[in-house]
């Protein structure tokens, strides 16, 4: 069976848990929404200085928010030893941490989307002149920490102190990921075209490509023991 | 006859701990084993690794020839442990149309959820989260979700656990049927009776050792405790 109709099969199961329960998507949608605003009175929201760094604050909260998302996608599974049964079913390993990738790169997207708008809001910055080039940054580094969010998620789901642990080990693998992003997103703020840094969006698509490979190929190794 | 399942002088160790010593079994397509044994005794043990679950350090096994994690061997085999593998959120339907839909069964998908829905007595309850099923309706509906590929070789942890009189009787008719289609049964449980009632072969652990493997004979089902008596040191169990 091909894999990607498998980990579309993980996918759309675990987003349909999440729209039942909503315990991701509210605890990182709010988290987002409370850190913009208070930053927002942290600083001069109004000034031309907060493009330079408004990817760099986005960019943050996206990460803290993508941990709350990435922590549940493998614990979704201890119940009831579904893990388990998936690892003894025909599903791959790399099927099932694809799966929980497009899962939780459906849910972080949701979450950027609601963070945007309260940037634009808060901030005073109009971004929907560069919808477009936003969502590229968006979509490549998104699915960069999505894939990094499941395999480490899958890596620590047995540890006692997993929610601790989860972002310990993933926000130094992040780091080449969020410098891309962070600048590209400022780029776009600023209204310059994303075309004059190329360098970043190949760490972006670089980060993807060798992110994914690695979920492919150590997949098994990973889930088993 | 082909080999479906061979284990090979399997040892597994939890640190020092050696949970199964020297373990060798060869297991014929067709036939149907009941691994008895007390708590701790190992057959959880021996059955996860069998499912591809648990690494052992030494020794070898096999399902139908490939090693248990092989995708062939996971696909020729249905797995249902002590958690019943099926998500409480999800409705009775979308849990066997998950399942049905990482099997591989393509455009038979809904039909197949459909027949095991109604072959369980769960298609009324269909569209109910299965949190709010009572105990046995999660068993059967975790029977469903075993049975849906049919599997050549069933792996079956404890399956009379909270079932009832009627549910017991429809897991019978299941295993008798997938015998009848020439899968093959491994099941661990302390239901003497009913194991027995079932099994063509009988693997006694104790200790992590294998006691006693062979054919179930008449005597053994006349006096279940017979088994425990002759090859443990331990006499029947209570």
């Amino acid at each position: 069976m091909n894999l990607f109709t498998q980990a579309f099969a993980v996918a759309r199961k675990d987003l349909a848990i999440e729209l039942r329960t909503k315990e991701s998507l509210n605890a990182a949608g709010s988290f987002a929404v409370v850190i913009l605003v208070i930053f927002s009175f942290a600083f001069e929201s109004f000034s031309d200085e907060m493009k330079e760094f408004g990817g760099g604050l986005l960019w943050l909260v996206f990460a803290f928010a993508g941990a709350l998302v990435f922590n549940r996608g493998f614990a979704r599974e201890l119940p009831n030893e579904c893990l388990d049964t998936l690892l003894a079913s025909p599903l791959s390993g790399a099927a099932l941490i694809i799966g929980k990738a497009f899962a939780n790169f459906a849910m972080l997207l949701v979450v950027e989307l609601v963070s945007i708008f309260t940037f634009g809001i808060f901030y005073n910055v109009n971004w929907l002149s560069e919808a477009g080039s936003l969502t590229v940054v968006f979509a490549l580094a998104t699915w960069g920490v999505s894939i990094l969010g499941a395999i480490f998620g899958a890596l620590t789901v047995n540890l006692r102190l997993r929610e601790l642990m989860l972002p310990v080990i993933i926000y130094p693998l992040m780091v080449p990921i969020l410098i891309a992003a962070i600048e590209l997103t400022n780029e776009v703020l600023n209204h310059r075209p994303i075309g004059g840094q190329m360098q970043w969006i190949r760490v972006l698509v670089a980060s993807d490509i060798g992110f994914t490979g690695l979920a492919w190929m150590l997949a098994d190794t990973i889930l088993v023991n | 006859m082909t080999r479906a399942i061979e284990l090979n002088q399997v040892w597994k160790f939890y640190g020092d701990y050696a949970a199964l010593r020297d373990c060798s079994l060869t297991i014929q397509q067709g036939s149907s084993c009941a691994l008895l044994g007390r708590n701790g005794a190992g057959k959880t043990t021996l059955l996860r690794i069998l499912a591809g679950l648990t690494h052992f350090q030494r020794g070898a096994v096999t399902l139908f020839g490939e090693k248990p994690r092989a995708e062939s061997a996971r696909r020729n085999s249905g797995f249902l442990g002590h958690g019943i593998g099926v998500y409480e959120d999800l409705s009775a339907r979308e849990n066997l149309h998950f399942f049905a839909s990482i099997t591989g069964h393509g455009s038979k998908i809904k039909a197949l959820t459909e027949t095991w829905l109604e072959r369980v007595g769960l298609a009324r309850v269909a569209t109910m989260p299965v949190r709010q099923f009572s105990r046995g309706m999660r068993q059967r509906l975790a029977l469903a979700r075993t049975f849906i590929h049919s599997p050549k070789i069933l792996l079956l942890d404890e399956p009379f656990t909270s079932l009832d009189d009627r549910a017991i009787a429809m897991l019978s008719e299941l295993l008798t049927e997938a015998r009848q289609r020439g899968a093959t049964i491994v099941l661990s449980t302390h239901q003497l009776r009913e194991a027995l009632a079932i099994a063509s072969h009988v693997a006694l652990v104790e200790n992590g050792r294998l006691r006693y493997t062979g054919e179930r004979t008449q005597e053994m089902l006349d006096d279940p405790g017979l088994l425990y008596r002759l090859h443990t040191q331990l006499g029947t169990p209570e």
